[in-house]
């Protein structure tokens, strides 16, 4: 692997690799010095385009953790206000010699432009770009739910669990990246949602859609529900708005105690966060003992460490 | 300069092989003795190519385009004429800069250049512009349109339809809804959904077609439709032909080529409003264009400076270079797949645009004595790999950069004058 750029490409074998590796990753992390030497000498740049203080903290800490020097740049430009270029940054980085770079955009495709080589020559790490991908988010809800729900996790896949998707499926690059990596992995998706947030062409995607939670759970036994954050502007959009109020959405797809006890004694639920309690997760459903939400940012700093040791380190083995 | 000569042997109009003698920029029956000798043997000799959609960026953003270099592609295409779009800065929504846009085309004198008026004030759908004064300029405007922007407003669209009507004026609408758009970026279907990039539905741009055949049957105006590129709006217009509705429309090369897979590579030179499509679009708009539901093809010839498309897909300018490759591209997709034929091309191309354009006075007129001697000719064997570095235009911004095209224009005259000559001819005109 030279890049990550998104999971529709990642075979199974890559994908059970890098959370193997993220097995190992989390094991070193119980030890009294945490941290490792591995990409001693190497440099990653945190190049961030978009601000994420959580995906950038995960994505610092990891690097850290493997002795990597670490850059943060956060650029100013959206596509409002046009800032420095993202070609221009690429090749400011490619001069101070970045080995990784690690990039969060708000266009869709940023990444895989970076990664086509012409503006700098490190791998790419695609830490999320538009409303396409996020695939280090996606591998961390496969590394969680792995844990949780398969019996002897090491070497294996999510063959057999049926996972919901709950939300704005439509701008969403966490669904993007969930839907291929799962059904690779060998689970099967279901996605919940109001039909004005699924994408129009989502025919090919191997899904099953709801467009109500209690249908879904009705109808399917779910092993894990993964709730999506409702962005505010989505809401309020005058006439075009995706639905008609918060109260609505959440009669119709938040996750509250009473939908939490109809799902099977095992499952789990997962939500990428940040949240908005009381909007698509309650407060109960989210501190509840079947939440594994806390653990997936801890999850997320040893499958970040995983990805940045495979694409820099190569084979080798910690 | 030489002001006789004789394309010798040509195939007109890709049929019978013939000589075009030209004296003083006119056919003749027979070229003097000591004429210049044009050695046509295995190319086809078309009417001068008539573009009815062509964006030449000057007066605004020369570092784009120019009249003069957007005329050298042009005639490096094949094309005598082309209509320049009013979206420049200023926009051509005066006598003036229509005028100042014309005469600069003149003065270059490559090709002839037609300026489309604006329909709106500064293109932004509120108020009228003042067509009658650009139609009474000098550059006798007869053609209008917002282009880049559509006439949304249904009360300005009509008013439009019934002014332009005192001038034998067409309103060219981009047919495009702005509020089923707002913040598209590609298609709306199976691959903006796996790329997540916003989406343009087809419905956008049909529903415009649809109301605006129905505004033009009501006031009794004739439309065009730019760019059509669904099959939805193939049927509309088709229904609207048979109720014997006045429209025409266009097709571009890029439609009748390319489709919404191009933007896996999220590479914004396959960036273009409209959006391309998918193949079962491409199938019916080339089906459309051969069986005259589409009337023409029209470049949307589209230059953009280098920063506009070394970007961010979402931050990119819309459009892709046209004027060069569009002979070509019809080749390919319509003549070497048996549903054109060269005399077809010669319709679709030059006369039937020239008419749109109300200037079949002066363009795609007859390859016969008497008529002035604006030609093309094409050598269809001419197999060439489109190379971004090497075009005429000002900008680079080409879709087709490593693709190989089966034919293109290798000589074009302008009124007799030598506007384009491939190496092999240079020499005759020394």
């Amino acid at each position: 692997m030279k890049h990550l750029l998104g999971t529709e490409t990642l075979s199974r074998d890559e994908a059970i690799l890098i959370l193997d590796t993220a097995e190992q990753m989390a094991a070193t992390q119980e030890r009294e010095i945490r941290k490792l030497p591995t990409l001693r000498g190497k440099t990653v740049v945190n190049l961030f385009f978009e601000d994420s203080t959580r995906t950038r903290m995960s994505f610092e800490a990891a690097a850290k953790r493997l002795s990597a020097d670490v850059i943060n740049f956060a650029a100013k430009g959206s596509s409002v206000s046009k800032g420095e270029s993202l070609k221009d940054t690429a090749l400011t980085l490619q001069a101070m010699g970045a080995d990784a770079v690690v990039i969060r955009h708000w266009a869709s495709g940023a990444a895989y432009q970076l990664a086509r080589g012409e503006w700098l020559h490190g791998c790419v790490l695609n830490a999320g770009d538009g409303t396409h991908q996020h695939p280090t988010q996606a591998l961390l809800d496969a590394y969680t739910a792995r844990r949780h729900l398969v019996d002897s996790p090491t070497g294996n896949g999510l063959d057999g669990l049926r996972i919901a998707i709950v939300g704005d499926i439509l701008h969403s690059r966490v669904a993007r990246s969930n839907v291929y990596l799962l059904t690779t992995l060998g689970a099967k998706v279901t996605l919940v949602a109001p039909p004005t947030l699924v994408p129009v062409g989502i025919g090919p995607w191997p899904v099953d859609i709801f467009h109500s939670l209690d249908a879904a759970i009705e109808a399917q036994e779910i092993d894990a529900v993964m709730m999506l954050r409702v962005q505010r502007e989505r809401m309020t959009g005058g006439g075009a708005a995706f639905f008609p109020s918060p109260e609505e959405y959440t009669r119709l797809f938040g996750l509250d105690g009473a939908r939490l006890a109809r799902l099977p004694q095992h499952a789990i639920v997962m939500h990428p966060g940040p949240m908005n309690r009381g909007l698509e997760i309650s407060a109960e459903a989210a501190d509840s003992a079947r939440s594994v939400i806390v653990e997936q940012v801890a999850n997320g700093v040893a499958v970040r460490m995983a990805a940045l040791y495979l694409l820099l380190a190569g084979e080798e083995r910690p | 300069m030489s002001t006789a000569f004789v394309v010798k042997g040509a195939s007109l109009y890709g049929d019978a092989v013939g000589d075009i003698a030209v004296v003083d920029g006119v056919i003749v029956d027979a070229a003097p003795a000591g004429a210049t000798v044009i050695d046509a043997d295995g190319l086809i000799a078309l009417p001068g190519l008539v573009d009815l959609h062509t964006h030449l960026r000057e007066p605004g953003r020369e570092d784009a385009e120019t009249i003069e270099t957007g005329s050298r592609a042009a005639a490096r295409g094949g094309w005598t004429a082309v209509h320049a779009m009013a979206n420049t800065n200023p926009v051509a929504d005066t006598a003036g800069v229509v005028e100042q846009v014309w005469s600069r085309g003149q003065e270059v004198g490559l090709v002839d250049v037609f300026p489309v008026g604006a329909v709106t004030v500064g293109i932004k759908g509120e108020h009228l512009s003042e067509m009658g004064a650009m139609a009474h300029s000098r550059a006798r405007v007869r053609l209008f349109s917002d282009d880049g922007h559509c006439v949304s407003d249904p009360v300005i669209m009509r008013r439009a339809l019934e002014y332009v009507k005192a001038f034998d004026g067409a309103v060219i609408q981009h047919a495009q809804d702005p509020r089923l758009t707002e913040g598209a970026q590609m298609h709306e279907g199976e691959v903006s959904a796996e790329l997540g990039l916003a989406g343009w539905p087809a419905v956008a741009e049909e529903s415009i077609v649809a109301r605006d055949v129905l505004l033009a049957e009501h006031v009794g105006s004739r439309v065009h439709v730019q760019h059509l590129s669904t099959a939805g709006s193939v049927e509309i217009v088709r229904w609207a032909k048979a109720r014997g509705i006045a429209v025409t429309a266009e097709v571009t090369p890029h439609h009748l080529l390319l489709t919404h897979e191009e933007a896996r590579t999220y590479d914004p030179v396959f960036k273009v409003n409209p959006p391309l499509r998918t193949q079962e679009d491409v199938d019916a708009l080339r089906a459309a264009l051969a069986d005259g539901t589409i009337d023409i093809v029209a470049t949307d010839h589209a230059p953009h400076a280098d920063e506009d498309k070394d970007c961010e897909w979402a931050s990119a300018s819309f459009g892709m270079l046209g004027l060069e490759t569009a002979i070509g591209i019809v080749q390919q997709v319509m003549v070497d797949t048996g549903l054109l034929s060269w005399r077809d091309v010669a319709r679709v191309m030059s006369e039937t645009p020239a008419r749109i354009g109300r200037v079949e006075h002066a363009h795609g007129r007859p390859l016969a004595v008497g008529e002035p001697a604006n030609l093309t000719l094409i050598d269809p064997q001419a197999v060439y790999t489109v190379d971004r570095s090497h075009v005429a235009s000002r900008s680079h911004n080409t879709p087709y950069a490593g693709r190989e095209l089966p034919g293109r224009a290798v000589a074009t005259f302008l009124r007799g004058a030598p506007t384009f000559l491939d190496p092999r001819f240079e020499g005759a005109f020394a």
